[in-house]
């Protein structure tokens, strides 16, 4: 025994030196541009998603300028928007849609999509499941890269004379097809649909190699029944963006088709411009079910990656194992399962079948059962645990609120019979950006708070996390809040002004002050991005396991170089979440050490596996022995 | 001279804002609080999230009880009034719900933050909550759900067949209205007809359309069935008359129809809210280009007796303009009454 042991450091130091002389190679275009280390692919997808983000935040603070206040005169905007703002100082009515447009798109794809799921699936796969890298270090490389030549298309777009694509996020045809209709359905829509093209090339290398990745990889002992529930939802995440991105692209090239070689998917019985359009036998609403095919899973996509950081550091920082981590697993399985046959409840007064509507309201009805487990789960956790309120923790308990708040409207909006007044109201603004968008948005922060010392090896400084937390997620209340009353009256969405219906014709002062809340929510951000960015270079350095946290990536070194861990990956021998087991000393025990030498606090039958655990041990003293003979 | 007075001003404050963050920071070095596992903030937060729930909860319940009657719109069809209990009830459950569980998410932060020395419960699963989690909703949501379908079903049946008739039109930027007269059947239409006088493509070769009128306005009668047709020239619309809880897209290429029955005159809303300016309203609510959010059409409701007079006194198409009979046989002609 005490050979083995001997001779599997050797190896270990060998495998170290060999290490080293590979990074010497590393010149500044292989280390932070075309890099194959997932690590910095995640800082690549962390940082565009930041600047990504700031774009659509800033495109939301000009629209909600409009509707706040309709009377502003709006020329000191002049230098950026240019011929944007007409004689009288105004915005102009299309260019309005655009930036709701431009907006709606830029979160879901680019920074919750790509900004969430593109940082932390690449970030935390590999570094918990004890592996060196992804699958294929070339495929994610490509993936980043696409993203980056997707947002490019999409940013150019933004300066057209033309202006940008502009008819609402979900583009539906025929105005997204006909120019005649609206100008940003000329070039504007040209580029976004290259740019989305590229987008979802991006979206499926990434999501083939998470996949790959965490079923071929995982290191010894790390079972599925083991892994963190952060790397179950990057998984199931991977395999819904797989099943469902690809219908998007069907749906994406027939419009292609509709609009440059005149095909009818799409268009038919068109009157426009003064001119009928020879199209015939198309139908929007097949548009519609594509893209709600892709459209309603992607909640999910951004969503999901958020639930398994909130579980991961609410874990962590409750200082308890996450309760019912099965029935979370099952929960993700079901959500999964169930978020490809909900879509049509996006289009229950569409002109599809009424009888098509009532079975997707059971169907979305149903889906809200896991995702009240969830909450409760959470609830149950934070329940007679001892909480520590890192940023990370506190962005964690923010998103279960949003997850809440905008989930029971969910309830409204699923049932068909009530959808019908809401449907495209305010209320339906207010519901998918706190269920979907503030709640993904505060995941992907509680992330970047809690792995920022994994990331940069410092820490952010939690004083500014906390003033930056509060003045968020009040923020962020104040905005959405009080939305629902909007939409309660009956406001629908994507309008320019309020003023031409009388049944409209009130609340300016609390579209005001959703206006004013939403400019300081974002000006509050400039404190994370100070944060970060500062501490990054200044911020005080981090200790190996800063947050006390069990799972693998705290047992790399500070830096960990490309390949994570110098030595031997290490071995896993226990579930991700042993917080304050009755008998340990310390109140975590990482999930690479051994069963065997925490006998104090091993349950009945986790003794029994002690005998299991050794008996490997053995065999692969032994293995590592008779390979070091050679 | 003011752009730079407010410059150096958001310089100086930045400053002050710099200095404040480095002095907070060499502090806590000072004293060592980067070293523990929680420092006071600890408590702040915890206390934070207590106050988070009392002052956001009474500012909700505040607001919501005095805006009741500028939320709430008035009622004006017999199915809104089944809509908008379903709506109340769901609000009802779902405000249980999301009380009770922000209740204990905000005051279990409070009641369990870090304490030295004190252990988190090793508590990682419990078969008979989640069952018991699992099953409540799954019951509730079976109940909103079957009550929420039966009323859908309803909304959703065929039209009675002495429902009125009306033709909605959507098209950049504007609402059509056309009757289809005595008969009660719209005559046939296609898109490639519409040209300056003829704005719906109607077929005057189809006997139906000759008695077809068409009016600024969306009149109906009051307790009487009405089914709306819709449809669309250029783009997707949605008509959407809030008081009739009523909403469809209008698709080009494919009709759609909603049918209702109204229940208050434009009079008795008027007495009814004390604004004798008040008027039934249909807005657009599909993305449909610039104009989007000026696509207004009034509805007029009225008594049955009032609208009968009315329907009789409108004028056809062919008598408005009589160039759309140009061509047709004579005796379509007679029918149209202008020989």
């Amino acid at each position: 025994m005490a050979t083995a042991t001997v001779a599997s450091q050797n190896t270990v130091v060998h495998e170290h030196q060999d290490h080293h002389e590979h990074e010497h190679h590393d010149n500044f275009i292989t280390k932070y541009l075309f890099t194959t280390d997932h690590k910095m692919i995640a800082k690549q997808f962390l940082v565009t998603g930041m600047f990504w983000a700031l774009i659509g935040g800033f495109l939301s603070t000009l629209f909600r300028l409009q509707l706040g206040f309709p009377d502003m005169n709006l020329e000191f905007l002049r230098p950026i928007l240019g011929g944007w703002i007409d004689e009288a100082g105004k915005l102009d009515p299309t260019f309005y849609l655009a930036l709701v447009t431009m907006h709606g798109t830029i979160m879901v794809f680019f920074v919750l999509t790509a900004g969430l799921s593109g940082t932390f699936s690449n970030f935390l796969i590999p570094l918990q499941i004890g592996a060196r890298d992804m699958a294929s270090g070339f495929m994610n490389m490509l993936s980043y890269w696409f993203f980056f030549v997707s947002g490019v298309i999409m940013f150019i777009s933004l300066f057209l004379k033309t202006g940008p694509a502009g008819g609402g996020w979900v583009v539906y045809p025929p105005l997204s097809a006909l120019e005649q209709a609206i100008p940003g359905s000329g070039m504007g829509m040209t580029l976004w649909l290259i740019a989305m093209v590229f987008f979802i090339a991006s979206s499926l290398l990434g999501g083939i190699n998470y996949i790959t990745t965490v079923i071929n990889l995982r290191t010894k002992g790390m079972s599925f029944s083991r892994l963190p529930l952060t790397i179950w939802a990057f998984f199931l995440t991977a395999v819904i963006g797989l099943l469902s991105f690809p219908v998007l692209f069907a749906a994406a090239l027939l419009l292609v088709f509709d609009r440059s070689f005149g095909t009818s998917f799409y268009l038919s019985d068109i009157y426009v411009a003064g001119e009928a359009l020879p199209n015939t036998g198309g139908s929007p609403v097949l548009y519609q079910h594509l893209f709600w095919f892709l459209g309603h899973p992607e909640v999910y996509i951004v969503l999901l990656p958020a639930l398994g950081i909130t579980s991961e550091v609410i874990a962590t920082n409750a200082r308890k194992p996450i309760f019912g981590y099965k029935a979370m697993i099952i929960s993700m399985l079901g959500i999964t399962i169930l978020s490809f046959i909900v879509w049509a409840h996006h289009m229950f007064v569409s002109g599809m079948n009424p009888f098509l509507g009532s079975i997707f309201m059971f169907l979305t009805l149903i889906i809200a059962v896991p995702s009240a487990v969830k909450v409760f789960n959470y609830l149950t956790t934070l329940w007679r645990g001892n909480l520590i309120f890192t940023p990370g923790m506190l962005f964690s308990i923010g998103l279960v609120s949003f997850f809440i708040s905008g989930g029971l409207t969910g309830i409204f909006l699923g049932n068909s019979a009530i959808d019908i007044q809401l449907h495209d109201t305010y209320f339906v603004v207010a519901h998918f950006h706190l269920v979907m968008g503030s709640a993904s948005f505060f995941g992907l922060m509680a992330g970047v708070y809690h792995w920022f010392p994994k990331m940069f090896g410092r820490m952010m400084d939690a004083k500014l996390g906390y003033i930056h937390f509060w003045l968020t997620f009040v923020g962020v209340y104040m905005i959405f809040f009080p939305m629902h009353y909007i939409g309660i009256a009956g406001f629908p969405r994507r309008y320019y002004s309020w003023t031409n219906f009388e049944f409209t014709n009130s609340y300016t002062d609390l579209n005001m002050f959703v206006s004013i809340a939403a400019i300081i929510t974002f000006a509050a951000q400039a404190i994370f991005l100070f944060n970060f960015f500062y501490s990054m270079y200044r911020g005080r350095k981090a200790t190996l396991n800063p947050w006390n946290s069990t799972t693998l990536e705290w047992t790399t070194p500070i830096h960990p170089g490309h390949g994570n861990w110098p030595g031997e990956i290490p071995t896993v021998y226990r579930w991700p979440y042993d917080y304050s087991k009755p008998g340990a000393a310390e109140d975590f025990i990482p999930q690479h050490i051994p069963l065997s030498q925490t006998p104090e606090s091993n349950l009945p039958h986790e003794q029994e596996l002690v005998k299991v655990e050794l008996e490997i041990m053995r065999e692969e003293a032994d293995l590592v022995a008779n390979e070091s003979k050679h | 001279m003011y752009g730079f007075l407010i410059a150096v001003g958001a310089l100086l404050l930045l400053s002050v804002v710099w200095m404040v963050y480095r002095i907070q920071t060499l502090v806590s070095v000072v004293k060592g609080s980067d070293k523990k596992i929680a420092t006071g903030s600890n408590k702040v937060n915890a206390f934070l999230f207590l106050v988070f729930l009392v002052g956001s909860g009474a500012l909700m319940f505040w607001y919501s009880v005095k805006e009741f009657d500028n939320y709430q719109l008035p009622i004006a069809s017999e199915h809104g009034v089944i809509t908008d209990e379903l709506f109340w009830i769901t609000m009802v459950v779902t405000g249980i719900v999301f009380l009770i569980t922000h209740i204990l998410l905000f005051v279990f932060p409070y009641k369990y933050q870090y304490k030295e020395g004190r252990k988190a419960s090793f508590y990682p699963e419990n078969h008979k909550l989640e069952i018991l989690w699992t099953a409540v909703p799954g019951v509730v949501m079976a109940g909103l759900v079957i009550s929420g379908w039966m009323a859908w079903s309803d909304i959703t049946a065929p039209a009675p067949e002495k429902a009125h008739v009306v033709e909605i039109m959507g098209y950049q930027f504007a609402w059509d209205v056309r009757y289809p007269g005595k008969d009660n059947v719209l005559g046939d239409y296609d898109y490639r007809l519409i040209n300056a006088s003829n704005s719906h493509g109607i077929d005057f070769t189809d006997k139906n359309s000759i008695d077809d009128f068409p009016s600024p306005k969306v009149v109906i009668p009051k307790g009487e069935p009405v089914l709306f047709k819709i449809r669309a020239r250029d783009v997707l619309h949605s008509v959407f008359a809030p008081h009739m809880r009523l909403k469809m897209d209008a698709v080009p290429g494919m009709p759609t129809r909603f049918w209702f029955v109204p229940t208050k005159t434009t009079e008795e809303m008027r007495a009814e809210l004390k604004n004798p300016e008040f008027e039934y309203e249909i807005a657009c609510t599909e993305i449909c280009g610039r104009g989007h959010f000026s696509m207004k059409k009034v509805i007029e409701v009225v008594e049955p007796a009032a609208y009968q007079k009315w329907l009789s006194e409108q004028k056809t198409f062919i008598q408005q303009n009589p160039s759309l009979a140009e061509g047709l046989k004579s005796e379509t002609k007679e029918l149209a009454g202008i020989n």
